[in-house]
Formats: structure tokens, C-alpha cells, sequence
């Protein structure tokens, strides 16, 4: 029945066209920075640049971990992101159970003031951080920037939703019934059943804390408890810049997270939307 | 209904322990809860946030040594105020944020309406291709342009250079090698990199509005012969509206915080060659970290606040109300 006019044929073919052309220029850096990873500067900076692999990866590296505390950064950076994923699972999704599973008096107005904090431009508060930090001493110390991140407001929003729409009250209650207490019905009852979200706020919270910049760059003061984005862009301030080493550290930085991605990208698009859908 | 729990006491003097114990667990369990949030909001949001409106009347660097701040009154505010190098900074970052922010909606929209109408199968994965940059590090982002923006042979000119060789393009484009590092052209460079940065964000969240808007709206007009453009500009458009008001708030945010972007592509700010691509916070950033003057960057981030809340409230009033439903 359905006849396809010439009209729909001719959108739909550009359509196709058009979403072609946008996913290789959004792809095009991602595949220069692995190619560039493998040339040596003076190849791509020549003419023609090059478009396909070379055969200096291993140069570009040895100069990379030469210049730098490369591994002892990368080991920063995992030590930094798994510390605020597992702390900010546990209590975004202990005060997302509180905000979904009770009646408590300010429940409201608390809640209000976990999303009033979203809008705090969080730029703007680097240099106050900074000086707190700086006067509690915690200058140089990772803790320094995993404690302040172990409950985020995005992940108490998340973790609410999820949990209103996911757990029935009348579980809850049969567990009291059977004498569990608080905190152990969010333990044992909630926590084995809201594992979609964990997994969505922990790959959200993990990318997030890998990519952070701003603040460490102030935080970490010492080579050694530098993370990657940092000391990669300390190579940036040379006056010989080694664009092909500096493009194989930002291959290493991006891969993991490219793997993960490729691995989880419908769980983790999903996650982001549904709670903007929803309201 | 759960008092047979405890019947065999009731009514019998007071409630046995394990019931007062469990409904003093139910009343004060959720506080203790969503307590860790509220403790690292004081310690690290509120109190630094609430210090910082104290530090913009002060004159302190950090050779002072801690403690030792001085009452300037209004002083750095004024300074900040009637500074060049302020309102400078904060044109280009209205510029940018214009710039770059306008085109991210601008191709979200139809994109993400195009993904709906012609895809299926491929739709997740075609999603998740437009969404790989917002994952990546900034820092890694700024770096890979750094080298593709490149004078002589970088990717980008060598790209120009052969669009230039089709018949109709080649009249729009220049014809020269462009210096993207120059203080005039570095808005134009970082605008390329926000706008490949957060388009693919933008079209996720279009794309979720899009799936949420039902069916037969669509199917009814297609019966009363309405084309795929009308339905998009009668159905799709007036139905985003909570979302353009959503994205927008966050693109509005974001921008007005450029950092990462321009400090790294500016090799950290080389601002006396190109104060052209100095943004606000770059600019509060070098007050604060280079010239050590904290009192007076607290007051631009005051500033700066102030500003966004105005911008915010705009977006409000243009796009909140429809949003709200009362249009």
C-alpha cells in the first residue's frame, strides 16, 4: 500500500548523504590523532601530511616516556577516576534511595538545593577551591580532588529517578517486615536492583574524573602527582614541541575511554537522556 | 498496615524495642543519607563560594602568607569594571558563545530529526559517532586541533586549499593559507572546535525529544497531506521546546565557562599576540595563577556570576514560559 513517492526517496537519500559527511568530519580528528601518533614531527608538519600510518609510534613513545612520568600519570589519573566512581556510586546512590524512599520533613527544599547546585558555573569557584585547599594543606594530595567529587547532585538526580521508577514501595516494606534495617534494605534489597543505573553513573562519573584539567592543573603542583591531560600539555610549553609524542600520549589518554565507549555507548546515551526526558 | 508486626504488646504501656528502634531508624535514616552531600556542599561549594565574595574586598597575593589580607572595599571590583583587558574578554566570550553555541543547535535540530526519520538499525550507532567528542578530554581535543589548524600543511588549510579547486565553494573560500593563531582568526578556530565538540551532545538530547513525541501526531498529518517539512516545522519544532530550553540553559552555561578549549590551543594564554582568544575564565584564571592578584580575580568569578544568572534569566523569559506549557 505504502507507495514511496520520488520526494521520499530524494530526502532520504540525502539524508543518508547528510549524515555521512557529518560522521567523517567527526571522526576525521579522532583518525588524524592515531596517525599522527605514529609520524615524526617533521612528517606531520611536510607535505602532504600524512593520511595513512607511519612507522615512528615507537620514537614518538620512547621521547613520551623520556619527557615525562608518563605511566606515573596514567596510574593518576585510573587512581583518580575509580576513587570518585566508587565513592560517588555509593553515595548518590544512598542519598538517591533517601530522596526516593522516604517521607522526611525538608525532603523538598533539600532536594531543591542538590539541583539549585547544578547551576553553579563550576569554573568560578576554582580559585576559592584552590585557597581552601591550599589552607587545609591538601596541596599535591589526589584527595585533594577526589573527596570534594564523592556525591555529585547529577548523580543523586539520576539514582532518584531511577530508583522512584524501578522500586516498588511495597518491597521495601516487606523487607522492614522481615526486619532488615535502613541501611540494609538499601544494601541488600535496592542496590542488586538498580545495577543499570550504577553502571550509567559510573561510566559518567569514570570519563568525567578521567578528562578533569582545570582544577588538578592547580591542585598538582609535582611531576609526580600529575595526571595526563596536565603533563601532556606541559610538553605543549616546550620550545621544540614534539607533536608526534604529545599526539601518542593523547592516543593513549583517548583509547581506553574510546574501548569503554564502544562497549557501552547505548547504556551510557540512554542514561544521560532519560532524566532530562523525563521532566 | 504493619501493625501485626508488634500486636502481642499493644495497648500494653510502651511499644517493645525493636519496633521504637525501627520507626527511630525510619525517622532519622533518610537525613543520614543524603547527609554526605550536604556536608561536601558546605565544606566545598558553599564555604569557598561564600570565601570568595570575601576575597573580592581584599587585596591578597600568596607571597602575603595566609592570614594577612588587606580591606579594599570596592576597590577590585572597580578595578575589574573599568579594566580593558575585562570587557575584552568578556566580548569574546559573548562572541564565542554566540558563535559557537548558535551553530551547535542549528545543525542538532535537523540532524537529529534526519536520524529519526531515515534511520533505524543504525540508529544507536549513528548517534554514538556524533557523540564521541563530548567524551573526550577537552585537553586531548585542543591538542589534535592544535596540530590539524597548522599555517603551512595542516589538515584543515590543505582542506581549504582543495575546496577551493570545486567550482561553486571556491569563490566563498579564501585562497590563501590562513594563520588560525592570529588574534583575529583564533574566535574562528575555537568556534570550529566548540561546535565539533558538543553538536553530537546537542543531537542526543534532540534526538530523545524527537522519540518522545507520539506517532499518530505525525500519521494524522500525513493523511491530511502535510509534507515531511511541514510536519517538521508544524510537529517537530513547537513540541522541542522544553528541550531547546533545556539545551540552550546548558549550552549558555557552558560557554560562558570556556577554559580548556582556549587555554590549550592558546599554548596556556599567549594573550599578548592573540587577545583574541581570551576567554573570561582564561582571563580569571592568569589574574588569579599568573599575576596572583586573588582578590581581584574573585571579583571578576563575582562578575562573571552575576552575568551568566542575567543570561540564564534571559533564556528564561524567551524559552522557559513555552517550556513551562504556557504558551
Amino acid at each position: 500500500m505504502a507507495r514511496v513517492s520520488l520526494g521520499g526517496w530524494l530526502l532520504r537519500l540525502g539524508g543518508y548523504a547528510l549524515l555521512v559527511l557529518g560522521g567523517v568530519l567527526t571522526i576525521a580528528p579522532f583518525y588524524f590523532m592515531f596517525v599522527f601518533a605514529t609520524h615524526q614531527r617533521s612528517e606531520i608538519f611536510g607535505f602532504p601530511p600524512p593520511i595513512w600510518f607511519g612507522e615512528h609510534f615507537l620514537t614518538n613513545y620512547q621521547i613520551l616516556i623520556e619527557k615525562i612520568p608518563f605511566w606515573r600519570a596514567y596510574w593518576n589519573n585510573f587512581y583518580l577516576a575509580l576513587m570518585t566512581t566508587i565513592t560517588s556510586l555509593f553515595f548518590c546512590s544512598l542519598a538517591g534511595f533517601g530522596f526516593a524512599m522516604y517521607q522526611f520533613r525538608w525532603r523538598e527544599q533539600l532536594f531543591a538545593v542538590v539541583m539549585a547546585t547544578l547551576l553553579i558555573p563550576a569554573i568560578l569557584n576554582l580559585i576559592p577551591f584552590y585557597l581552601l585547599i591550599y589552607q587545609i594543606g591538601w596541596i599535591n594530595t589526589p584527595k585533594a580532588l577526589w573527596v570534594p567529587a564523592m556525591a555529585s547532585a547529577l548523580g543523586i538526580f539520576m539514582m532518584r529517578q531511577y530508583i522512584i521508577s524501578a522500586i516498588p514501595k511495597e518491597l521495601v516494606d516487606a523487607a522492614r517486615i522481615d526486619g532488615c534495617s535502613e541501611f540494609q534494605i538499601y544494601w541488600r534489597v535496592v542496590l542488586p536492583l538498580i545495577r543499570p543505573a550504577l553502571g550509567t553513573l559510573g561510566l559518567i562519573t569514570f570519563i568525567g574524573s578521567w578528562n578533569r584539567f582545570a582544577d588538578v592543573n592547580v591542585i598538582m603542583r609535582t611531576q609526580e602527582t600529575k595526571t595526563i591531560p596536565v603533563v601532556l600539555r606541559t610538553l605543549q610549553g616546550a620550545t621544540d614541541v614534539e607533536w608526534g609524542a604529545i599526539m601518542a600520549g593523547t592516543a593513549l589518554m583517548v583509547a581506553p575511554l574510546l574501548l569503554v565507549f564502544a562497549l557501552a555507548a547505548r547504556q551510557l546515551m540512554e542514561g544521560l537522556t532519560s532524566g532530562a526526558v523525563k521532566n | 498496615m504493619r501493625k501485626s508486626v508488634g500486636t502481642s504488646t499493644s495497648g500494653q504501656g510502651s511499644p517493645p524495642l525493636a519496633m521504637r528502634w525501627s520507626s527511630f531508624q525510619r525517622r532519622y535514616a533518610p537525613y543520614i543519607f543524603v547527609s554526605p552531600f550536604f556536608i561536601l556542599f558546605l565544606v566545598f561549594g558553599l564555604y569557598p563560594t561564600l570565601f570568595s565574595l570575601y576575597m573580592s574586598f581584599q587585596a591578597w597575593t600568596p607571597s602575603d602568607g595566609w592570614g594577612r589580607w588587606k580591606y579594599v572595599g570596592l576597590e577590585n571590583y572597580t578595578f575589574t569594571l573599568t579594566d580593558p583587558m575585562f570587557w575584552r574578554s568578556l566580548w569574546n566570550t559573548i562572541w564565542l558563545g554566540v558563535f559557537s553555541g548558535v551553530p551547535q543547535h542549528l545543525i542538532a535540530i535537523p540532524l537529529a530529526f534526519v536520524i529519526h526519520m531515515v534511520l533505524s538499525r543504525f540508529k544507536t550507532f549513528v548517534t554514538a559517532v556524533y557523540f564521541l567528542p563530548y567524551i573526550t578530554s577537552s585537553v586531548a581535543i585542543a591538542l589534535i586541533f592544535n596540530t590539524l589548524f597548522a599555517t603551512n600543511n595542516g589538515v584543515i588549510n590543505l582542506a581549504i586549499a582543495h575546496l577551493n579547486t570545486w567550482p561553486l565553494l571556491g569563490a566563498l573560500l579564501p585562497d590563501q593559507n590562513i594563520n588560525w593563531f592570529t588574534s583575529a582568526n583564533i574566535k574562528y578556530a575555537l568556534a570550529l572546535v566548540v561546535i565539533w565538540q558538543f553538536t553530537g551532545w546537542n543531537t542526543l538530547l534532540y534526538l530523545s525529544a524527537i522519540q518522545a513525541i507520539p506517532k499518530d501526531l505525525y500519521e494524522a498529518a500525513s493523511v491530511d497531506g502535510a509534507t515531511r517539512l511541514q510536519q517538521f516545522r508544524y510537529i517537530t519544532l513547537p513540541l522541542l521546546r522544553p528541550m531547546m530550553f533545556f539545551a540552550v540553559s546548558l549550552t549558555i552555561i557552558g560557554n560562558m565557562q570556556l577554559f580548556e578549549q582556549p587555554f590549550v590551543l592558546l599554548n596556556g594564554g599567549a594573550s599578548a599576540a592573540t587577545p583574541g582568544g581570551q576567554t573570561a575564565t582564561m582571563y580569571m584564571y592568569r589574574t588569579a595563577f599568573e599575576w596572583l592578584e586573588m582578590g581581584t580575580a574573585a571579583s571578576i568569578a563575582w562578575l562573571l556570576f552575576v552575568f551568566i544568572g542575567i543570561l540564564t534569566y534571559l533564556n528564561n523569559l524567551i524559552f522557559g514560559r513555552a517550556a513551562r506549557g504556557g504558551d
